[in-house]
């Protein structure tokens, strides 16, 4: 029989004995071999062909200002047309009724299915296949005034975006327990206002960490609009290149403007998180 | 002669090949306490689930204060009822989930003032008012403001009730209450759950709680393979059941 009130002995107490820093002498030697190599490259730049006088003066200059300005507005009108098609089509898609399933699955698989350039190259050239558009007796106009570079880009942009966001509300809204919409018609809620006050609010948490990888993507897909004259900042900064010959250095320029824009939306993208946390950080942390 | 208020006539229910409720027939009075006991699959949450069409019924008929559920009859053909129609039905009933269910995005009050204002179109100032007096009633006045993941299953499961509640309903269906909660958690749901049946509300309890079935059940209805088996009062089913089914039953849960 041990006794129940002593200790082995030979198990010395170590609570006292300081613990040693390791050294992580190898991740010192990747960060010096990795600093030398970045070192290496911005001198090849630096005294490579790059007039970066230019690139400071394009930088500020006001038609570079307005481009980026056109992309932050496209972006975000693009974004909003894409979100509100997007949750308009995940509610479709998930409805029990086979029509507007099939409706759904259609814009899905005609939108992703084709490149965006080509759509945004259709909706500039759709006076070519409509002379006039409007509703009959009503309403009319001739395509080409109607079609502007804003609009094909605004429509080209947000319906293809709408396509994508579709899948990623319809992840989010899949993610919620069953439960929760069972608990919601319980107390009375029909399909529409459960998913509006109980399902999309839980989805969202799920939802915006890939919107936001969607979003930075449609910030640099809106470059792709310079193919419809619409001035944003790529568009405007090969105007300039075209007159000047800077191609480099313009387009160094444009890359620094998307670098700044996309930068910013992390830390926007954060507090968007901790908004729809409610509820759950307690469970996080 | 009074109606029951739940009438439930030769209703079945499949899913695929399995048959979870054959053919059941069965009264719910009034001011009744009915308790649904029998094994893991014999059709009883499903009967609940039903009363409150949560899942739809392949034959028969439901009635619930003299209204047919989830159907009309027209021109000698049963029509099933519009979404908004099957909604209007359920608030007659409350419905407690063995997993709680409650909205983790909301608070406890805003969970409980979620149907009154935004189902019922109540004013919110008068829903809020009501809904603390119904969280001071299961216990919980201080916890008004907390998250349900800051609660205990037991705080989280008063709340549900408390909830359903809010919607003044006639009749409360609670689907193993107890079920997912830890063992000293039971006892605090138990107690709501009899204060709610002395206060005279009628009740259909799905419930392996036989101890709470035996003290408040007005009568206990023992299911097996989608069937009733037995019916009665509490004392006469749980003490002395004349089927060997339940007698079966009775002996192994105990």
């Amino acid at each position: 029989m041990r006794p129940a009130d002593t200790l082995a002995p030979g198990f010395p107490d170590l609570s006292q004995v300081a613990v040693a820093r390791p050294l992580h002498w190898r991740r010192w030697l990747a960060a010096a071999v990795i600093l030398v190599v970045l070192a290496a490259i911005g001198r090849a730049f630096a005294y490579g062909q790059i007039e970066w006088s230019y690139v400071q003066r394009f930088l500020t200059a006001p038609v570079i200002l307005s481009g980026i300005l056109n992309t932050i507005v496209m972006a975000l009108l693009a974004m909003a047309l894409g979100i509100a098609l997007g949750i308009a089509v995940a509610i479709m898609r998930l409805s029990p009724n086979p029509v507007l399933k099939s409706v759904a699955a259609g814009y899905a698989w005609l939108f992703r299915g084709t490149p965006l350039i080509l759509q945004l190259l259709l909706w500039f050239n759709l006076a070519l296949v409509f002379p006039t558009i409007g509703i009959p007796g009503l309403w009319s106009a001739r395509a080409v005034d109607v079609m502007t570079p804003f609009l094909s880009a605004l429509l080209g942009l947000g319906i293809n975006q709408g396509a994508y966001t579709s899948e990623v509300i319809r992840a989010g809204i899949l993610s919620v327990d069953a439960g929760q919409y069972e608990a919601a018609q319980a107390i009375g809620m029909g399909r529409l206002r459960a998913l509006y006050r109980i399902v999309l609010p839980q989805a969202m948490r799920v939802v915006i960490p890939p919107l936001g990888n969607e979003f930075i993507g449609l910030v640099k897909a809106t470059s792709l609009a310079s193919v419809v004259q619409y001035p944003e900042v790529l568009h405007n900064a090969e105007n300039i290149y075209y007159a000047n010959s800077r191609v480099i250095e313009l387009l160094i320029v444009a890359g620094l403007w998307y670098l700044v824009v996309v930068s910013i939306l992390t830390p926007a993208q954060m507090l968007l998180e901790r908004r729809f946390a409610r509820g759950i950080l307690q469970i996080a942390r | 002669m009074t109606k029951p208020l739940v009438a439930i006539r030769s209703v079945s229910k499949s899913f695929g090949e399995f048959c979870a409720v054959k053919q059941v027939s069965l009264d719910v009075w009034t001011g009744e306490v009915l308790c649904l006991i029998g094994a893991s699959g014999s059709g009883k949450t499903t009967l609940l689930r039903c009363v409150n069409q949560l899942t739809a019924i392949d034959s028969g008929g439901i009635w619930l204060d003299g209204e047919l559920l989830g159907m009309r009859e027209q021109g000698g053909r049963l029509h099933c009822l519009r979404e908004r129609e099957v909604a209007r039905q359920r608030l007659k009933t409350g419905m407690v989930f063995q997993r709680f269910n409650l909205f983790p995005h909301k608070t406890a009050l805003e969970n409980i003032v979620e149907g009154p204002v935004q189902v019922q179109r109540r004013a919110a100032e008068e829903a809020r008012a009501e809904a603390l007096e119904l969280l001071r009633r299961v216990g919980l006045a201080a916890k008004a403001d907390w998250y349900p993941s800051q609660l205990s299953g037991g705080q989280q499961q008063r709340v549900a009730i408390a909830r359903a509640l809010a919607m003044k309903p006639m009749l409360m269906l609670f689907d193993e209450p107890t079920s997912a909660l830890d063992p000293e958690l039971v006892g605090e749901v138990l107690t709501v759950m009899k204060e709610l049946a002395q206060s005279g509300m009628t009740m259909m309890v799905v419930t392996h709680e036989l101890g709470f079935a035996r003290e408040v059940a007005d009568r206990v209805v023992y299911m097996d393979h989608g069937a009733i088996v037995e019916q009665g009062a509490a004392a006469e089913v749980l003490g002395a059941p004349r089927e060997a089914r339940t007698k079966a039953f009775l002996s192994a849960v105990i």
